[in-house]
């Protein structure tokens, strides 16, 4: 019961929000207590289901053999009390960021941020393999809305890339992928060791996860990254909640949640070949975070640090250990934290100074200090520095890489952490101890207060991760062990 | 191989092929209807020439008279002429609308003032 | 009353044609017109309710009895397509009022809907009559009130286009009737469950080959299967908006019903897929139409057209999965009838919501409908989503099923080639999507807006249908799926 009110909830909210088109007030008002209900529901299953309880709903019957289902496991709890948390922060800085910019038809964009949010319940919650597909379609579908929300033609171009890369691997590849697994064994169930199990033809699993693997575009594993960049030509809280939490972040879900339960660990542990995905995720860790460097507009540049850091957690899961997969689902929290508090920055830059640019950030620490010393904060946990969330998760993959005994990997992620800190320290560094080039009385001041509420929030969600990462970790440890 | 006891086959076969080469190469539209017709005159043909029982007689019940040609395909033809002599009239109405529309009943023609428009 | 459902089925809508000429005045028409086909699907939902459990029944007409007189038989699959015609009717012809007023002259109305219910008397009879012959002479009725209602199209080209179909309609039936012919000089009979019984000892024979290939050319001419297809666009184009959506819902539905009757229930399934090479065949000509009818609409300019490419393509999709010759493609081949009539009927009602308001589909009359005509684009966008096969719409089930026997089969590059396709389709339906979103409405135009609810709502029920089929299955799949075993078992 409570599952499905998951879905309806939002989708509710989303009804009462398209109808409140004359009252701004009302309709943000709807929007937060939509968020607040929704993040409140989470928690309660997240109780249940750390206390071992593993709800599940049947929707529809679908077909035969494969229902539209909802079903709750530890991964999908926490992606769910992520996304939906980060939602409240999320509308909390829509409100400043819309208002500040003026920009046309609020209503449709709230409309679907609820649906997006909606699908991404849906994802988080899937409980079989073909509800997953499903659900994560609808994600795409959902959002494209809000990619085009300026409906002019860089809009439609950047909506086109994504619309067309995100389909086209989901239906070509993805969609693929699940109905060959219904074909083989005959179920898309997912169960804690797999649905192959013991007498699995082993050569058939490689090119099997193959399909999962480059088939879920969301996970920007290189070369399917390109939709990501594309997708940056939305509002920044799109930008921030959906680029940097719920869709990208449904994509490794995805990635995570196939790898545990429809292939099951141990049989990827013993499967030949499966290194090959630990180098294509590495590489995409270093090409992306190489390209990111060379990106002057700092939403790109954010994009590109994206791409590299969900390929940490796609390695994480192809380590095919539990160290792996619980340092994949922390990594999935702590680049959440990390990252939207970067696109809220950037944001905010945007809404005070217009600026959107690395090059014009100059000297503006002194002028915005408190948007650009969470800025910093933000980007030592991308970097994956104590104290914050993003040194919790690094330091699990990093287990999982010794345990999985590929010392070359752990070279790739300590030269990419490096290549990160080279991406986004300069800003910091820019926007602080460098002067200004336009001399005179800056023109603007600090970002909305609402604004600076959401980063606050989001800063705290930084630390707190770190100082109870022991709770964090149990959590995250119940996924391999706790079922 | 037996040519002339399959004689009714082989006029049906060229009849067949007039009624299709005039259907397919003349750019006439009235020209296509006649080849339409004899076309499907050939099948008729074809039917009725099966019905035939050799020594057979009318199928009418009549004293003395043991064998009787097959009435069926004969009662099936009946209906297949309907549905003929439908189509030629309203292949011909369309003509007609065609020619008050175009001005023309040649094929090309028609299919260029198609692509001017 | 129950026993005579049969035949009412057909008698109904025959009486009611002529019954539309004498009443001629206003609405009468239209009146009785809408009378006859719910009549008709309440008949329809009857026999299924009957047949459903397996049993199948038969009807001989005026009490002459099966070798001498005409049988009409009814299981799964006849009642699913009986249903499946005078459901598209009863939903098609609340929307005809309206747009029919606008787009036929008043002094025609009559004549109209008289044709319109010898097209469904024709479509009801191909369904579920058991007799060769009759077959023939339900597809001439409906194929000429077809060519008749065709040419009642506003442009002139709808008379070309009509004259076209009418050569390429006849010499299909003529093909089919020659086959009828053969089988009849072989067998002595024209009832299909007696032919079944008598044409499996001699499948060696000649002319029974040549009867197995006039008949089946004759039908996949009238199924429009890729490259017998070249009536069609042109047809679907340029006839009055409710008629296209009728017979892109039915017509070639029905003549696929023909294909699977004749080859698994006459010839049978070992003597078309074993003794004649027809999977190779239907699946060279089905992928080429699936690729090349996919590829053509994306550069169409006028909707309507592209649609009417995007049939042929769908055509190839059903008649992939006969191709197979295995349960699962079977399944997927029968359920992508509903699913894509549904879908279809959806989106050229939508054009007729269009042709209603803007008077003409071409692309460029689509900038800005997105904001003028939100009801009207949104139906088109779930149908869309539906053609191309998106999870939560209809065509996804059909797709799923489709990929699922390709896999059965172990044809790799068959299952490729279908989710290729599929980003074909979505090229061509996202060109419409983005002009109608993302293009500013011309300045010096009309403002156009939703048209009215009677055509908005059989629209929206269509619509509702293809999203309805693509999260509750069990109907759809669960006859099918019967139906197909039927089949399959029956052979």
């Amino acid at each position: 019961m409570l599952l499905i009110l998951m879905l309806i909830i939002p989708l509710g909210g989303a009804v009462v929000i398209s109808m409140l088109d004359r009252a701004p007030n009302l309709r943000e008002t709807a929007t937060l207590l939509t968020a607040v209900i929704l993040f409140l529901l989470n928690i309660v299953l997240a109780v249940d289901v750390f206390d071992g309880a593993r709800p599940t709903f049947e929707i529809a019957g679908f077909i035969p053999g494969a229902p539209i289902m909802l079903g709750a496991e530890p991964l999908g709890v926490i992606f769910g009390l992520i996304a939906s948390g980060l939602w409240i922060v999320t509308s909390v800085y829509s409100i400043g960021y819309m208002r500040g910019k003026n920009e046309a038809n609020q209503t449709r964009f709230y409309t679907f941020f609820s649906v997006a949010l909606a699908c991404t319940m849906g994802v988080a919650y899937a409980g079989n393999l073909i509800s997953l597909f499903i659900f994560y379609e609808a994600l795409s579908l959902s959002t494209y809305p809000l990619v085009t929300h300026h409906n002019n033609e860089a809009a439609r171009q950047g909506g086109r890339t994504y619309l067309g890369v995100l389909l086209g691997t989901s239906i070509g590849l993805f969609l693929f992928g699940v109905l060959w697994v219904w074909h083989e064994a005959g179920s898309v169930a997912f169960v804690p060791d797999g649905v192959f199990g013991s007498d699995a033809n082993l050569s058939l699993i490689v090119p099997m996860l193959a399909l999962f693997v480059f088939g879920i575009g969301k996970a920007g594993v290189m070369p399917f990254h390109r939709w990501l960049p594309a997708a940056m030509v939305a509002p920044t809280p799109v930008s921030a909640l959906l680029h940097a939490v719920a869709v990208v972040k449904a994509g490794v879900f995805s990635v995570l949640k196939v790898t545990t339960y429809t292939f099951g660990i141990d049989l990827l542990a013993v499967t030949p070949g499966t290194d090959f995905f630990l180098w294509v995720a590495a590489a995409t860790i270093l090409i992306a975070s190489i390209i990111a460097l060379r990106q002057d507009n700092l939403k790109r540049r954010l994009a590109y640090s994206t791409v590299s850091q969900l390929s940490y957690i796609v390695l994480a899961a192809m380590l095919a250990n539990s160290a792996g997969i619980v340092g994949g689902a922390l990594h999935i929290a702590s680049h959440a934290f990390g990252k939207i508090t970067l696109f809220f920055c950037a944001g905010a830059i945007y809404v005070a100074a217009n600026k959107t640019t690395v090059s014009q950030l100059k000297g503006i620490g002194r002028v915005m200090p408190w948007t650009m010393t969470f800025f910093a904060i933000g980007a030592i946990s991308i970097i994956g520095l104590p104290p914050t969330a993003g040194f919790v998760s690094k330091w699990y993959i990093l287990q999982g890489v010794i345990d999985a005994g590929q010392p070359a990997i752990a070279g790739v992620l300590i030269i990419s952490t490096l290549l990160s800190a080279a991406y986004l320290m300069p800003i910091v560094y820019a926007a602080f101890f460098q002067v200004p080039e336009v001399s005179g009385a800056p023109s603007h001041g600090e970002a909305p207060l609402p604004i600076l509420i959401a980063l606050g929030a989001s800063v705290a969600l930084t630390f707190a991760m770190f100082v109870f990462a022991e709770s964090a970790l149990k959590a995250a440890a119940q996924i391999t062990g706790g079922i | 191989m037996e040519v002339h006891g399959h004689f009714n086959y082989w006029i049906v076969v060229v009849l067949m092929m007039i009624g299709f080469y005039a259907l397919i190469a003349r750019g006439n539209l009235i020209k296509k209807i006649v080849g339409l017709n004899i076309f499907q005159a050939s099948v008729f043909l074809l039917f009725i020439s099966f019905g035939k029982v050799s020594g057979g007689s009318a199928p009418i019940i009549a004293e003395g008279i043991q064998a009787y040609s097959n009435p069926l395909p004969h009662v099936l033809i009946l209906t297949a002429i309907v549905v003929g002599v439908a189509t030629t009239a309203l292949g011909l109405a369309l003509v007609v609308r065609i020619n008050e529309a175009y001005g023309t009943i040649e094929e090309n023609e028609i299919a260029q003032m198609d692509s001017e428009t | 009353m129950i026993s005579q459902i049969p035949a009412l089925q057909v008698v109904i809508p025959l009486i009611g044609a002529p019954l539309c000429i004498i009443l001629r005045r206003g609405a009468l028409p239209w009146l009785v017109a809408l009378l006859v086909s719910w009549v008709a699907l309440a008949m329809a939902a009857t026999l299924l309710s009957q047949v459903a459990d397996g049993t199948v029944i038969s009807y001989a007409i005026g009490g002459w009895l099966a070798p001498l007189g005409i049988e009409y038989r009814v299981d799964v699959l006849n009642a699913l397509m009986v249903l499946l015609v005078a459901g598209t009717s009863s939903i098609v012809l609340p929307f005809a009022y309206k747009s029919v007023a606008k787009e036929i002259p008043e002094d025609r109305h009559y004549l109209f809907y008289s044709g319109f219910l010898l097209m469904l008397t024709g479509l009801l009879g191909m369904a579920i009559t058991g007799d060769a012959f009759n077959v023939f002479v339900f597809i001439e009725i409906s194929s000429l009130s077809s060519y008749a209602m065709i040419a009642m199209g506003r442009d002139r080209r709808a008379l070309s286009a009509a004259f076209t179909y009418l050569v390429m309609g006849t010499v299909g039936a003529t093909f089919f009737l020659i086959g009828v012919g053969l089988i009849y000089a072989v067998t002595g009979t024209l009832n299909m469950a007696d032919l079944a019984e008598r044409l499996p000892p001699i499948h060696e024979s000649r002319t029974v080959l040549a009867a197995f290939a006039f008949i089946s050319v004759g039908i996949l001419l009238k199924l429009a299967l890729f490259p017998l297809h070249l009536w069609l666009p042109n047809a679907y184009t340029y006839a009055p908006s409710v008629v296209t959506a009728f017979l892109a819902a039915t017509a070639t539905k029905v003549a696929l019903y023909l294909l699977l009757r004749f080859g698994y229930t006459v010839f049978g399934a070992d003597f078309v897929f074993n003794i004649v090479p027809s999977s190779e065949v239907l699946l060279a000509l089905a992928l080429a139409g699936v690729v090349v009818a996919s590829t053509v609409a994306i550069f169409q300019n006028d909707v309507k057209r592209l649609l009417a490419y995007s049939s042929v393509a769908q055509v190839g999709y059903i008649v992939l999965g006969i191709s197979y010759a295995n349960v699962t493609g079977l399944t997927a081949s029968i359920v992508h009838i509903f699913n894509h009539a549904a879908t279809k009927g959806a989106l050229f009602l939508v054009m007729g919501c269009i042709a209603y308001a803007a008077g003409a589909c071409r692309l460029e009359s689509f900038a800005g409908l997105g904001k003028r005509m939100p009801l009207t684009m949104a139906a088109f966008v779930i149908g869309g989503l539906s053609l191309i096969g998106v999870p939560l719409t209809a065509g996804f089930v059909s797709k799923w099923y489709l990929v699922l026997g390709a896999l059965e089969k172990g044809w790799w590059p068959v299952a490729v080639v279908i989710l290729a396709s599929s980003l074909l389709a979505a090229v061509y339906v996202w060109r419409v999507v983005e002009i109608a979103y993302f293009r500013d409405p011309p300045t010096d135009g009309p403002v156009l807006s939703d048209p009215p609810l009677a055509l908005l709502a059989p629209t929206w029920i269509l619509t509702g249908a293809c999203v309805y089929f693509g999260i509750e299955t069990s109907l759809s799949v669960g006859f099918s799926e019967q139906a197909a075993r039927f089949l399959m078992g029956g052979s």
